[in-house]
Parts: C-alpha cells; sequence; structure tokens
C-alpha cells in the first residue's frame, strides 16, 4: 500500500521545523518515529500535504533529571527508555509501560512525544502521564509553553498543541522518598493495543497514608483517562485491608468509558480496569515502601 | 521540494543513490529500486516484521519508514549477513534446526534474530521469545525457530 502523495522536508532545526508548520497550516504535519503515522497514512485515514520530519533534530533525544524534574526529550525511542537504567530503577512506572508498547521494532523507532501527542486513546503512555501528573513542553513560534498531561489529551486524535507547535519534552515529577508506581495492561497478543491498561502512581506519608495519588487509564474512553474522583477518594487514606483499595478500583471503573468492540464487550472492559486498579495499586503500594 | 528527493543510502556496505517519491516506502525501495527481493512484504500494515531490515544497527519494520528517511543511514538486510558465500552462523542455525516451514517469514525472523544477538550474546529463552515478538510465522514453527537463534547464540564462527 502506497500512502497519498505528499511533500516532504527534513528540517535541521527546531525553528527551521516550526516555521515550516506555521507557513503551511494544517496541511502540515509532524512526524517523529512514524510508527503510528506511515500506517494511518497507509490506510489513508491520514493525507497532510507536508510531512515535517524532526528526526535530523539535534538535541531532542535526553533522558535526564534535573532540579525537581525528570524531562525526556520528545525524541527518546522507546527502546532507550527501556533500556534505561534510571528508569528502571526510579521510574518503573514508565518502564513497564515502555516493554509493552507495540513490538520490539516499533519501540527501535517509536517516540516518547509521539506516543503522547499522537492522542490515540489506546496508547500506553499517555495513561502513564496522567498517573504521574507530568507536564509537557510545547515550542511554537513564540517560545516554549508547558501543558498539564490533564489538560492535554482533548479527544480522540486531537491534543493541545497548537498546528504549529511541536512537542519537545516530557516533565515528569522526580522521584521521591516513599513513592511508587505501576502499569499494567491486559492484551490479546503481543504489540496489540491494550484491552484495558492502567498506571498508579502513589506517594505515602510517614505514617503510610496516601499523600499523592495519580490514577490513568488506557484504551477504555475517547482519550486516556484521568480518574479523578478514584484519585481524591484515596488521597489522605491508609489502605489497610481489602476494602479501601476495593472502593479505589471501583471508582475509577465508573469512570471509564469503554466501547465494546473486537477486544471485548464494555462491560467486561470495565471490570477488567477494576481488576487493574486494584493490582497496580498494590504493587505501587509496596513499591512505596508501605507495607503489604 | 515538491516531487522527487534525491537519497543516497548505504546498503549492505554499498551506497545507493536514487531520487524517490517521498512517499515510496523502504520496503519498496529495497526490493524495486534496488532489487533486493529477499526482504519480504508480509502484511504491509506494520503487524508482522516480514519486511525487518537493520537501520542504524536497530531493526525496523522497513515497511513502516519511508525511504527519505534512510537517508545517509546504514541498512542492512538479508543479503548482507552472508561473507563471500558463506551463510551468518545465524543462517547456518536455522538451516542446522529447521527454523523455517514456508519460509516466508525467515529473512525477518533471521534479522530480528541477528539484531537481538548483537545485542545481547547469551539471550535467555525468554529474552529470545521477547527479542523476536515482533516477527510472526503463520506456520507457527516458533519451537523450532527459539532453538534456532539459541543454537546461533552458541555458534563461535561470528
Amino acid at each position: 500500500m502506497l500512502p497519498p502523495s505528499f511533500e516532504y522536508a527534513s528540517p535541521k532545526s527546531l525553528s527551521e521545523a516550526i516555521g515550516l508548520l506555521a507557513s503551511r497550516g494544517e496541511g502540515a504535519k509532524v512526524i517523529a518515529g512514524g510508527q503510528s503515522l506511515i500506517p494511518l497514512l497507509k490506510l489513508r485515514l491520514a493525507s497532510p500535504s507536508l510531512l515535517v520530519d524532526i528526526n535530523r533534530i539535534p538535541g531532542l533525544n535526553r533522558i535526564e533529571e534535573s532540579g525537581d524534574l525528570l524531562r525526556i526529550g520528545a525524541m527518546t525511542r522507546m527502546a532507550e527508555v527501556e533500556a534505561s537504567a534510571l528508569i528502571r530503577k526510579d521510574y518503573p512506572i514508565i518502564h513497564e509501560a515502555s516493554e509493552v508498547i507495540g513490538d520490539p521494532l516499533v519501540r527501535n523507532l517509536g517516540t516518547m512525544g509521539g506516543n503522547v501527542s499522537h492522542g490515540d486513546p489506546n496508547n500506553d503512555m499517555p495513561a502513564v502521564m496522567l498517573a504521574l501528573g507530568a507536564e509537557f513542553v510545547a515550542t511554537g513560534p513564540v517560545g516554549e509553553r508547558t501543558i498539564k498531561a490533564g489538560d492535554f489529551f482533548m479527544d480522540t486524535f486531537t491534543v493541545a498543541l497548537n498546528h504549529d507547535e511541536i512537542l519537545t519534552e516530557l516533565r515528569v515529577p522526580r522521584c521521591r522518598p516513599r513513592s511508587g508506581g505501576c502499569y499494567l495492561k491486559l492484551e490479546q497478543k503481543v504489540g496489540d493495543f491494550a484491552i484495558a491498561g492502567v498506571a498508579v502512581q502513589v506517594r505515602l506519608t510517614k505514617e503510610g497514608e496516601c499523600e499523592e495519588m495519580g490514577v490513568g487509564l488506557a484504551a477504555v474512553g475517547p482519550t486516556a483517562i484521568k480518574a479523578r474522583r478514584a484519585e481524591d477518594w484515596m488521597r489522605g487514606k491508609r489502605p489497610m485491608g481489602g476494602e479501601a483499595v476495593q472502593e479505589l478500583a471501583r471508582l475509577a471503573a465508573d469512570e471509564s468509558n469503554p466501547s465494546t468492540d473486537i477486544r471485548g464487550m464494555s462491560a467486561f472492559k470495565k471490570q477488567v480496569v477494576a481488576l487493574l486498579v486494584s493490582r497496580a495499586f498494590k504493587r505501587a503500594y509496596q513499591r512505596a515502601g508501605g507495607a503489604s | 521540494m515538491d516531487g522527487r528527493i534525491p537519497i543516497a543510502v548505504t546498503v549492505n556496505g554499498v551506497r545507493k543513490e536514487a531520487e524517490v517519491e517521498p512517499r515510496l516506502l523502504l520496503v519498496h525501495f529495497i526490493r524495486e529500486n534496488l532489487g533486493l527481493t529477499g526482504t519480504h512484504v508480509g502484511c504491509d500494515t506494520s503487524n508482522c516484521s516480514a519486511c525487518a531490515v537493520l537501520m542504524d544497527g536497530r531493526v525496523v519494520k522497513a515497511c513502516t519508514v519511508l525511504a527519505v528517511q534512510a537517508d545517509d543511514r546504514e541498512v542492512l538486510t538479508v543479503e548482507g549477513l552472508s561473507r563471500e558465500g558463506k551463510l551468518h552462523p545465524v543462517q547456518e542455525a536455522f538451516l542446522a534446526k529447521h527454523g523455517l516451514q514456508c519460509g516466508f517469514c525467515t529473512p525477518g525472523m533471521l534479522m530480528s534474530a541477528y539484531a537481538l544477538l548483537k545485542w545481547n550474546r547469551h539471550p535467555t529463552e525468554e529474552e529470545i521469545r521477547k527479542g523476536i515478538s515482533g516477527n510472526i510465522c503463520r506456520c507457527t514453527g516458533y519451537a523450532q525457530i527459539i532453538e534456532s537463534v539459541q543454537q546461533a547464540a552458541r555458534s563461535r564462527q561470528w
């Protein structure tokens, strides 16, 4: 299958890329790893007049902690995230998601920035970023601005980037003591999208109460979902016994809005969400140092 | 920017120049422009990895990369594995362990196996299973494929 015809530019700098996007309007589209966009082009579900390839722009590929942040460059490949010792040790929720996105070949090209800015509700990393309370840096003609992950995913394939902006960095609050996270995904086969994916991040007080709480859901709604009611309910609670976790799982499942499709009935997927939230919370809680 | 774009890709160690449409996929460039038909088009929907090649040392799906994106990069196809008419140890291992039935997925399997062993010379069985998890064998001959990769890992002739 050949994609429809388009023009192609491979700028060497961010300002050149933004200039191209600004001058060409809605017809221009950024290509990063291309692992979602090229299949869409071949299926003729996208037909941009110009592809702006950002693969040759230096400086967009890094994983580093600085100040209160973990900063991940938008062009960092999923395979690089998967192989990062820092991410594996201190951000297991990101590591676990990086291992189950697509397959090894997809992960060799697919990028962190592409995974979130594509706006596909079936992608895994948006749920993780929602649970972590991440921010995204958008660079446009007038400079940089940051967008909270919670404000970023507006609708299916629609995110809060303007047409002349490029997502350049993902910023995650730096790992702190007594915090832990977990990403769990149920899939029919390797490389498939999730039946449901659940990301849970928690930080405990010295007394073992949930001080900070993040829950993100993948593949169970028109966008990735931040389960705010579940988060609010759990904050300040000490999750002793199974009942609090059960209620957390019930609230999160209630906030999901899955459609019935080839991967299962809506009601089934809600049950999967509840089960995965319960399991992911327990693992995140243990990683945060809470008693099991 | 209209029309064709000049590219220069190093394929199996040889620099190849061409002018291509931006929409041309790398797999079609390899098969049709260069005549290297060892790289197969399987599903053409980014699922099966029969088209797997190495680009700058990483295994990728040639049906999900534009030829223009390979400009100035190094590509290794299945034809580039053998040296002076002698099969690569990974190929020898697939031969010895019957790591193929119909053979359609084999070029992609070889490239994924080669890439895996390049990064990890002594993978566990689980690491092998993960390493080839993007490659589909429609004959479902996975058991012998895994044995083939294990055999290749034991080979001392790399």
